[in-house]
C-alpha cells in the first residue's frame, strides 16, 4: 500500500512536470490551514489541486459549515438554515486531512500548530483563515450574555436562529432595531441587506411593524442603490438613522432591550446588535494581527507582514481595497494556494489580479451588486481605476430581477466549488 | 489493482482544471461565479472548454460597452485586452 502510494506520488509529480525533490523521498511538504470557512476550505482544496503531493491538514472543530451569505434570507423566512449548511466530506475526498479540533496555539519558531487535544501539527507553511471574532469588549453592555438576548447573527448558525425566532414571534406593531458598526467589519453591505429583507418580511407579514437601522457611520456600501430601493419598496417599513443624525449606539442594556445613543434610549421589540469585530483570537495569539486587531499581509502571497511562513486570508486579513466578503475570501484562497505551491517549489509567485463581486438582495426579486478588480500597488491590494463599482443607479427593474437570479447562481456556484 | 488506481488518479489530475499557479493573473477569480462543474444550476455561463475567441470577444465588448451586462461590464474594465486573451485561452484549453 505504502509502495503504491509512493509510486502514485512519483507518477503524479512526473505528470505535472514539477521538480519535487521532497516527493522523490516520499514525503511532501506540510501545509496546515486553520479555519474551514470560505477562505480556509477553498485554500485547502485549491492547494491539494495545485500539488497533490503537499500534505494539507484543515483544522476546523465544526462538523458542518454554516454560510453567512444568504443567511439574511433565513431571518425573512425565504430560506431554511439547512440550505446554508455544508459538510466537509468533499473536502476530505479531495485529499485534505481534517483535524476536527480547535487550534489553540501557533509556535512560529518551531513552526507548529497546537490543537485543543494537545496534538502539535508541524508545518512548512501555515495558512490562517480564522475569520472574525465578535468583540464583547467594545460596546458597553454587549457581552456574551447580551448576545443571547440581542443576537448579532454575524456568525451564521445558532445566532441566526435566535434572531429569526425573535422576529418570527414578534407581535405586529413592533420595532426591530439593527445596530450597524463602524468600518471595517465583515460583509459591508450585510446590515443593509438584512434591514431590507426584514422590511420585506414585515411589509408582507406584519405590516404595522418597522425596522430601524442605528448606524455608527454616515455612508455605507451600495448606499444610493439601497436608499432608492427603500424609498420605492419600504417607505413605511424601514428607517436609517446615520451617525450625524444620532445613530451611533454608545451602550446597550440587554435586560431592558434598550439601545443608548447620545440623544435617546431606544426601546426595541427585537434588537439585532452587530458589534465591532477583529480577527479571531488565534490570529491575535499567533501574533499576526496588528494593533487594529486585523492582519496585515503581503498583497502577492498573502504572507503575514509580521510573521514569516504564515499566510492570512479572508475576513481576518487587511486586504487593502478588497472588502471582507465570501467571494473575496475564495478568490484570495486560490491565489494564496497557488503562491504557497510556488513558494514550496522555491520559485517566486507571479503578481496576481483579484476580483470581488458582492450581491445583495433588497427583495427576493431585487438584486444589486458591487464589484471590484484589484492589483498589488505600493504594498497593498488597490482598486484598478476605472473598473468595478455598483449596479447602475437608473437600471430598469428587469436588471434588478436578473441580478437577484445571478445572486442565487453565485451562491450555488461558490458553495459548489468549496464544499461540493 | 494498483495500476487501475494510478491511471484513475492521473486521469483526475490531468483531466480536471490545471493548477491556478500556471494560470494567467485574474483567472482564479472567475470560478467564483462561472461554475467549473455543469452540475451547478446557475444562469451564469461556464467558461471551461468554450471557444477562446468567443470568451475574449465577449469580454472586450463588455469593456467597450458594445455588449450590455449586469456586472461583467464593470469587471472587464479591470483587464487589458492582452490579459483578457490570456484568461480566455486558459479557460478554452480546459476540458
Amino acid at each position: 500500500m505504502r509502495t503504491s502510494r509512493r509510486q502514485f506520488l512519483k507518477a503524479s509529480a512526473a505528470a505535472a512536470l514539477l521538480p519535487m525533490p521532497a516527493i522523490a523521498q516520499g514525503a511532501g511538504p506540510n501545509v496546515v490551514v486553520i479555519g474551514g470557512g470560505f477562505a480556509g476550505a477553498s485554500a485547502a482544496r485549491a492547494l491539494k489541486h495545485e500539488n497533490a503531493a503537499v500534505r494539507v491538514t484543515l483544522v476546523e472543530p465544526n462538523q458542518t459549515f454554516t454560510a453567512c451569505p444568504f443567511s439574511n434570507g433565513v431571518l425573512a423566512e425565504l430560506r431554511e438554515l439547512k440550505q446554508q449548511q455544508f459538510t466537509y466530506d468533499k473536502v476530505e475526498q479531495a485529499g485534505v486531512t481534517l483535524a476536527k479540533q480547535a487550534a489553540t496555539a501557533v509556535d512560529a519558531q518551531a513552526k507548529n500548530v497546537t490543537l485543543a487535544n494537545g496534538t502539535a501539527l508541524p508545518y512548512d507553511r501555515l495558512i490562517m483563515a480564522p475569520g472574525i471574532e465578535v468583540r464583547f469588549d467594545a460596546l458597553p453592555g454587549y457581552d456574551a450574555r447580551a448576545a443571547d438576548m440581542m443576537p448579532h447573527a454575524w456568525q451564521a448558525g445558532e445566532q441566526t436562529l435566535l434572531l429569526h425566532s425573535a422576529i418570527a414571534s414578534m407581535e405586529d406593531g413592533g420595532t426591530v432595531f439593527i445596530v450597524a458598526p463602524a468600518n471595517p467589519f465583515r460583509c459591508p453591505p450585510g446590515p443593509y441587506e438584512r434591514a431590507s429583507l426584514i422590511a420585506y418580511y414585515l411589509k408582507t407579514r406584519k405590516p404595522k411593524s418597522k425596522v430601524i437601522i442605528l448606524d455608527a457611520k454616515d455612508t455605507f456600501s451600495k448606499q444610493r442603490l439601497f436608499q432608492n430601493a427603500w424609498k420605492e419598496l419600504y417607505p413605511n417599513h424601514l428607517e436609517w438613522v446615520s451617525l450625524s443624525q444620532g445613530g451611533k449606539v454608545n451602550s446597550v442594556k440587554p435586560d431592558e432591550n434598550t439601545l443608548v445613543t447620545d440623544f435617546t434610549n431606544h426601546k426595541a421589540t427585537v434588537a439585532n446588535v452587530i458589534p465591532p469585530q477583529r480577527a479571531a483570537p488565534i490570529a491575535q495569539k499567533a501574533g499576526v494581527a496588528d494593533r487594529s486587531g486585523w492582519c496585515p499581509v503581503d498583497p502577492v502571497t498573502f504572507e503575514s507582514k509580521l510573521i514569516p511562513n504564515i499566510h492570512v486570508i479572508g475576513d481576518a486579513a487587511i486586504m487593502g481595497a478588497m472588502p471582507k466578503s465570501a467571494f473575496s475570501a475564495n478568490a484570495q484562497a486560490k491565489v494564496c494556494a497557488a503562491a504557497v505551491a510556488t513558494l514550496l517549489r522555491g520559485e517566486k509567485p507571479a503578481e496576481p489580479r483579484l476580483i470581488n463581486t458582492c450581491y445583495s438582495l433588497v427583495a427576493p426579486d431585487y438584486g444589486i451588486t458591487v464589484a471590484g478588480v484589484y492589483k498589488p500597488t505600493d504594498g497593498v491590494l488597490a482598486d484598478i481605476q476605472g473598473a468595478g463599482g455598483v449596479s447602475p443607479i437608473d437600471a430598469p427593474r428587469a436588471n434588478r430581477a436578473l441580478e437577484a437570479q445571478f445572486a442565487e447562481g453565485w451562491f450555488k456556484t461558490l458553495t459548489g466549488e468549496v464544499f461540493g | 489493482m494498483m495500476t487501475r488506481f494510478t491511471v484513475a488518479a492521473l486521469a483526475v489530475l490531468l483531466g480536471s482544471s490545471a493548477a491556478w499557479a500556471d494560470g494567467p493573473a485574474g483567472a482564479a477569480s472567475c470560478s467564483g461565479c462561472h461554475a467549473p462543474s455543469a452540475r451547478v444550476e446557475t444562469p451564469v455561463p461556464p467558461l471551461k472548454g468554450r471557444n477562446q475567441a468567443d470568451i475574449a470577444d465577449a469580454m472586450i465588448d463588455y469593456k467597450s460597452g458594445k455588449r450590455a451586462g449586469t456586472i461583467m461590464d464593470r469587471i472587464a474594465k479591470g483587464f487589458s485586452d492582452e490579459e483578457i486573451r490570456a484568461i480566455a485561452a486558459w479557460y478554452a484549453g480546459q476540458k
